[in-house]
């Protein structure tokens, strides 16, 4: 009991006061800046995932492997602006000039504004997304402080949060869960293989079939996406932005 | 500075094929001579290749794929070779007679039956009845399905199924220049960025005779990444048994372990951190040292709440004699890293084929093969590597190069390289096409082969305890189905 008492004192205080404003170190790499000037077909040549297009970078595309920053920091730099969630896939797509994405316009009905449960399926998902929404729960970050929680089965669920590009062997498995969960139902998109593919976009073992169908309400980008990413989406389309 | 001992991770000339008895006669002799098989494989060249090792010595061959497509399998006298036989017959066809259970592996589009379609094994006993898991589960985890063979509480046999991970990704890393594949490669397991990553730099590096800079703080990533992964499973480990002061306290040590990681290259992963001739982003004075006070506050809480764990009785009583594997089976079946290690095997990539020199480095072993083992050398490996980490931090030159200018491939050759990830001995291995492209890359995640310990150490034991054998071994789904 006394070893259990001195672990927990040296332990401190661990939670994230304000998940919502807390600055993140500046190593980390957010939302990017894109010069006005910037060449977006030079970048594209580098990019593993053809993410530059000629409206500018697609963000449910970027994997921030850095490549094209670390090799024209004049036409790109990443900020540590963790902030970067849409609730369409146009307005993931960030133009050169443009210092945010566009305010969410997307809220959930009032009666999920402190109580909102999703299923998470991970679609061959690396494990890191998987990892961090997992994270998003975990003392620091503790999400579960705003309602949010994760529930066993779809038919608890309020919304489904998808990570990972959809393997052709997971597609019955994740469009059966989404059919058991009770409407009104969200799909969330988390990541950038499961808002676009990702590297794995043009695989033969992939298959996006079921996007066609559903339309999700809310994209988190990153690779992973970070658990303040998560945290400060979630909230914001449960309590408006 | 570390240096490269480039003898493990060897650039091969092409082996020239045998015929099938001298390639099933030599991997019987070396089976029975303490060697592991690494890798067994088909490739589109029509060719079956081996690599198979033990500490310090590596033997690859090859033979063409037999006329009538079948062979003599070697899985019953030798247990390890059995995936890689599954793994051959799935992908080529070729088929293994009198294999024990040529059962699928990962299901690929060209594989003989579709993931819907598998038939689980049944049993017409009126006693057994059945219990499927998955592909998706309980928590936020990776898919797969477990079929339980249930008598009463009492689990008679676990099928594991995998496979609904698979990206077709190895295919992926042939198309275009294999030295731009480094993201890719960052998702072969996402939690197992560096080993993988390490890895495949160092293949690359081996197929185009470049000798890479950074070595040191490669060697710290790959360090910090086993205590970050360690530190994730007795966190979850914990949470099994309802011990939730283990389950907040290590989940929040592993939280200052990744942000130690994104400090350094800005993926708490370790993604973005390491290149073909190598690393990213540099190491300055202010971060190592800031690095070294973290990590040295860390070792001592960590200590203070294994030690507080390890004392528990309530959790002693469960992790106790729980889920065992013999260290007899641990041999037989070629198991790695914790799977092996716990069960008294001393296996250990950075004692068996050292990528680099590691100063007084043994391998540690627990003896009982249970929860309990598994748990402790997690903590105990921890410790190591922490030791290890400021060691590191010590010998790292904030003005060294970070970077070696990248060769292009030398064609036709083939390269293998070994790491110990956290989970175990990583093998990537692959011929080059020409100067930029390999002609097939293969890789050995330690999963794929010690998935088998987790079916073999629930069987006996009551389905409850299922979640808490299946963390003690910490497996990774992607990896495996690659």
């Amino acid at each position: 009991m006394l070893h259990l008492l001195k672990a927990r004192l040296r332990h401190g205080y661990q939670a994230i006061p304000d998940p919502l404003t807390v600055g993140i170190d500046p190593a980390f790499p957010g939302l990017p800046e894109l010069a006005i000037d910037a060449d977006l077909e030079l970048l594209s040549e580098l990019c593993p995932t053809k993410a530059f297009t000629a409206q500018g970078l697609d963000l449910g595309r970027c994997v921030f492997c850095g490549l094209c920053s670390r090799k024209h920091p004049e036409m790109i730099t990443f900020t540590p602006n963790y902030k970067m969630a849409a609730d369409s896939r146009e307005k993931l797509i960030l133009a050169p000039g443009q210092i945010a994405l566009p305010k969410m316009d997307f809220v959930l009905p009032r009666k999920f504004r402190y109580s909102f449960a999703l299923r998470s399926v991970s679609a061959a998902g690396c494990n890191a997304c998987e990892m961090e929404l997992g994270a998003s729960n975990n003392v620091n970050f503790d999400i579960s402080r705003y309602g949010v929680e994760t529930v066993a089965s779809p038919r608890h669920a309020d919304a489904l949060i998808l990570t990972g590009p959809i393997s052709r062997n997971m597609a019955d498995a994740l469009n059966e869960t989404w059919q058991a969960i009770p409407e009104p139902k969200y799909l969330i998109l988390c990541g950038a293989c499961a808002i676009s593919g990702g590297l794995f976009g043009e695989s033969e073992a992939i298959d996006r079939a079921f996007l066609k169908h559903w339309e999700a309400c809310l994209y988190i980008p990153g690779c992973p996406a970070h658990p303040l990413s998560i945290v400060s989406a979630m909230v914001s389309i449960m309590r408006g932005s | 500075m570390l240096k490269t001992d480039l003898s493990f991770t060897p650039a091969l000339e092409p082996v020239q094929p045998v015929t099938l008895d001298s390639f099933l006669n030599r991997t019987r002799e070396l089976a029975t001579h303490g060697f592991q098989p690494l890798a067994l494989f088909g490739t589109d060249e029509k060719l079956i290749y081996a690599l198979l090792g033990k500490p310090h010595e590596l033997e690859l061959f090859c033979t063409p794929f037999p006329q009538n497509l079948h062979y003599p399998s070697l899985s019953r006298e030798f247990p390890s070779f059995q995936i890689f036989e599954r793994e051959l017959y799935e992908e080529y066809g070729i088929i293994p007679t009198n294999h024990p259970w040529l059962k699928s592996v990962r299901h690929p589009l060209q594989g003989p039956v579709k993931i819907e379609d598998y038939v689980f094994l049944k049993s017409d006993s009126k006693l057994i009845h059945e219990v499927g898991v998955g592909p998706v589960h309980a928590g936020v985890i990776e898919p797969g399905h477990f079929r339980f063979l249930m008598r009463g509480e009492i689990v008679e046999h676990l099928e594991i199924q995998l496979g609904y991970q698979h990206r077709d990704l190895i295919n992926m890393l042939c198309e275009g220049p294999l030295a731009g594949k480094m993201p890719l490669v960052e998702t072969i397991a996402g939690d197992t960025v560096i080993g993988h990553g390490t890895a495949f730099c160092r293949l690359v590096e081996s197929l185009s005779e470049s000798s890479p800079q950074a070595n040191d703080i490669r060697a710290l990533l790959l360090e910090m990444e086993r205590v970050a992964m360690h530190l994730s499973t007795l966190s979850a480990l914990a949470g099994d048994v309802a011990y939730i002061m283990g389950q907040n306290l290590f989940a929040a040590l592993r939280t200052t372990v990744i942000n130690s990681t994104l400090s350094i290259c800005g993926s708490r992963f370790g993604k973005r951190a390491l290149c073909v001739g190598g690393v990213n982003y540099p190491l300055n004075k202010t971060l190592i040292d800031t690095l070294k006070t973290k990590m040295q506050k860390c070792a001592v809480q960590i200590q203070s709440t294994s030690e507080a764990m390890f004392a528990s009785s309530s959790l002693l009583s469960r992790f106790d004699d729980t889920g065992k594997i013999s260290s007899a089976d641990a041999l037989r079946f070629g198991f790695t890293g914790i799977s092996a290690k716990a069960s008294g095997i001393a296996v250990d990539a950075r004692a068996d084929f050292p990528i680099w020199q590691y100063p007084d480095f043994a391998v540690q072993t627990e003896a009982t093969g249970d929860v309990y083992a598994r748990a402790k050398l997690r903590y105990m490996e921890i410790m190591q590597s922490l030791q290890m980490i400021q060691e590191l931090l010590d010998q790292i030159d904030p003005s060294a190069p970070i970077q070696a200018p990248v060769k292009e491939l030398i064609p036709d050759k083939i390269a293998v390289s070994i790491v110990e990830g956290a989970r175990g001995r990583i093998v990537h291995i692959a011929k080059s096409k020409d100067e930029h492209s390999a002609l097939w890359y293969r890789v050995i995640d330690p999963s794929l082969v010690n998935w088998q310990a987790l079916s073999m150490a629930v069987a006996g034991e009551q389905i409850s305890d299922f979640p808490l054998c299946n963390k003690s071994f910490d497996l990774s789904y992607c990896g495996s189905d690659l």
